[in-house]
């Protein structure tokens, strides 16, 4: 026993080695948010320097509308609240169905359902942008927000097909059998039975499905950027970093897009860790 | 009776996967289908409102002129190189904080979930921080070089195509988006790692350490070929994603200091150039090189596991 327990050479060693992985990792949001509360001469004059008062402005002035002197982050937000919202919506409507298949049906074929959506999780996205793109701009939707929408539920199907199927097949079989045995059909089963005890995998891939469309940046950027007034929140901090806006102002943008994200995935991490990761203990 | 059931269950199967597969068919597998048909013709942004309505003219000329640019080739190496640096530096430092976290101490649970910090931020906003950390004028990192560590002029670590560090020449820019997409990506790492240590059974470790087995032994015998599988997998995953990085790369550089990777090209060729079939022929090239790499990759380490 005593020689797996760890020296106190080796326990100071790995305190040191915490420090610095802590450093590591957030060193540069600290970073961004203590350069967010400076005051923009502040923050040229003296790089180094750390702040003399809160001066939260920065703030104000990235999320109000342009007509009022901001640089409209406010907009951008609700754009981009609006298409998670609706991506999450979608797509976890369709994988319920999908994943409770994939994991509980016998049905002919299942192997290469499951094997095309694996297939389709690999595969390289930035190839079919292209196709996509040419797609919905011949339907007339790629300025638009819908067409984002469509394309952010395809991009996340697969992922949160994954995900869920994990969650169903850890599920205790016996209740589903002893619901069928009483004469449950398929729909009554999956309302009554099976979504009230898989909620919490239910919520936690719809809040990896939200991060994804809430922080996606390429297909916004290929289908929006001419049409100021519907850039996402992502487009509308990286377009305006091309313009002379303060990097105060870029940098108060950009911690309040991600407070959310981040918020939300520490209430629901067990739960989107454990999704994520199942199969690789073995 | 057991025959309905049966055909019951493949029917509700169907109708239950279908959504999913409606929606893989016609994002996926159809655009691929006419990624395939634009890449052998001549197709340019002007001409979408007429398509579906005049005749394809089909050509090779999309691949030939890509074979033959010195930019498809320089962005062939630079992707392979930011992806292979990237696959095994967040393994490598996804290895070490696994490592590093896996007794318990306390306050482990929070120190892993801050961790996973830099993987949650949206990719934008991480960007706009290290642009602004690395920036030549008020960034934190030149004006530190230049109190301390005694630097003459700021570096534009994201402009630089190369610089000499003691006689050697090292690809700045490419260098920095690389520790970039470690730090992005390591936490990944780390959780799957961890998740396949918390099932090594300690009684294996306790068992060498009676035999006489040191620590050193113990990780190099016991935990690191447990952790080989799941390891190769990460590597793998990570050399996929990383290979059609566009955002990370476009965010930080827009192709500046020799960064352009092959995702920037099949973007540039689509939107700058305005050429549909020569983005198409970009973006085939590139998947059928990913493959070819993946394949060998695998066939190398098959042997590897025979010998």
């Amino acid at each position: 026993m005593s020689g797996v327990r760890p020296t106190r050479a080796a326990r100071a060693g790995r305190a040191v080695l915490v420090a610095i992985a802590l450093v590591w990792s957030l060193g540069p949001v600290a970073y961004g948010v203590v350069l967010s509360v400076r005051p923009y001469a502040e923050v040229t004059r003296d790089p180094l320097g750390l702040p003399s008062q809160l001066d939260l402005s920065a703030f104000a002035t990235a999320m109000r509308d342009e007509s009022d002197g901001g640089f409209g982050l406010g907009r951008f937000v609700l754009n981009s609240l609006g298409v998670a919202l609706g991506t999450v919506l979608l797509s976890i409507l369709v994988c319920i169905l999908g994943a409770y298949a994939a994991a509980r049906l016998r049905y002919r074929g299942r192997a290469l359902t499951n094997g095309i959506i694996l297939a389709v999780y690999l595969f390289p996205g930035i190839v079919l942008a292209v196709p996509k793109f040419v797609i919905l701009s011949r339907l007339g939707l790629t300025s638009t927000l819908v067409g984002l929408l469509i394309v952010y539920v395809a991009a996340t199907v697969p992922v949160a097909l994954y995900m869920m199927r994990n969650f169903f097949l850890a599920l205790p079989q016996s209740v589903e059998e002893a619901a069928i045995m009483d004469g449950c059909t398929l729909g009554q089963l999956l309302v009554r039975v099976v979504l009230p005890i898989a909620v919490p995998g239910v919520v936690a891939t719809a809040i990896y499905v939200f991060m994804i469309a809430w922080n996606e940046y390429f297909y916004a950027l290929l289908f929006l950027v001419q049409h100021r007034d519907r850039w996402t929140a992502p487009l509308g901090i990286a377009q305006l970093g091309d313009f002379q806006v303060p990097v105060t102002v870029l940098l108060a943008g950009s911690i309040a897009v991600t407070v959310p994200v981040v918020i939300v995935f520490f209430l629901a991490q067990r739960y989107i860790v454990s999704g994520l990761v199942q199969g690789a203990e073995r | 009776m057991t025959t309905t059931a049966a055909q019951r269950e493949n029917r509700s199967g169907w109708l239950l996967v279908s959504p999913s597969l409606l929606v893989v068919g016609l994002v996926v597998l159809l655009p691929f289908a006419l990624v395939v048909v634009f890449g052998f013709s001549e197709i340019r942004l002007v001409d979408i409102p007429f398509l579906g309505t005049e005749p394809i003219e089909w050509t090779l000329d999309n691949f030939r002129r890509a074979v033959a640019s010195q930019a498809f080739w320089g962005a062939l190496w630079t992707t392979v190189l930011y992806a292979g640096l990237t696959a095994a530096g967040s393994l490598a430092v996804g290895l070490v904080l696994a490592l590093a976290l896996r007794r318990p101490f306390r306050g482990r649970g929070l120190v892993r979930a801050l961790l996973l910090v830099p993987y949650v931020l949206p990719v934008v906003a991480a960007a706009t921080i290290w642009k602004t950390a690395l920036n030549p004028q008020y960034g934190v990192v030149n004006a530190f070089g230049r109190a301390y560590l005694g630097w003459d002029t700021p570096v534009g670590f994201l402009s630089t195509t190369s610089a000499d560090v003691l006689g050697i020449p090292v690809p700045v820019a490419l260098l920095v988006v690389v520790v970039f997409d470690v730090w992005k990506s390591a936490p990944l790492a780390f959780l799957f790692l961890t998740a396949r240590l918390q099932s090594v059974p300690g009684e294996i470790e306790e068992a060498a350490a009676l035999d006489g087995a040191n620590r050193r032994q113990a990780l190099r015998f016991i935990l690191l070929p447990q952790l080989r599988a799941v390891a190769l997998l990460l590597l793998l995953l990570r050399f996929i994603w990383s290979f059609q990085t566009f955002d990370d790369v476009y965010l930080l550089t827009e192709g500046a200091g020799s960064t352009q990777v092959m995702a920037i090209q099949v973007y540039t060729e689509l939107v700058t150039k305005a050429d549909i079939g020569s983005a198409a022929a970009f973006g085939l090239l590139m998947s059928l090189i990913l493959c070819v790499l993946l394949a060998g990759y695998v066939l190398l380490s098959r042997r590897a596991d025979e010998s």
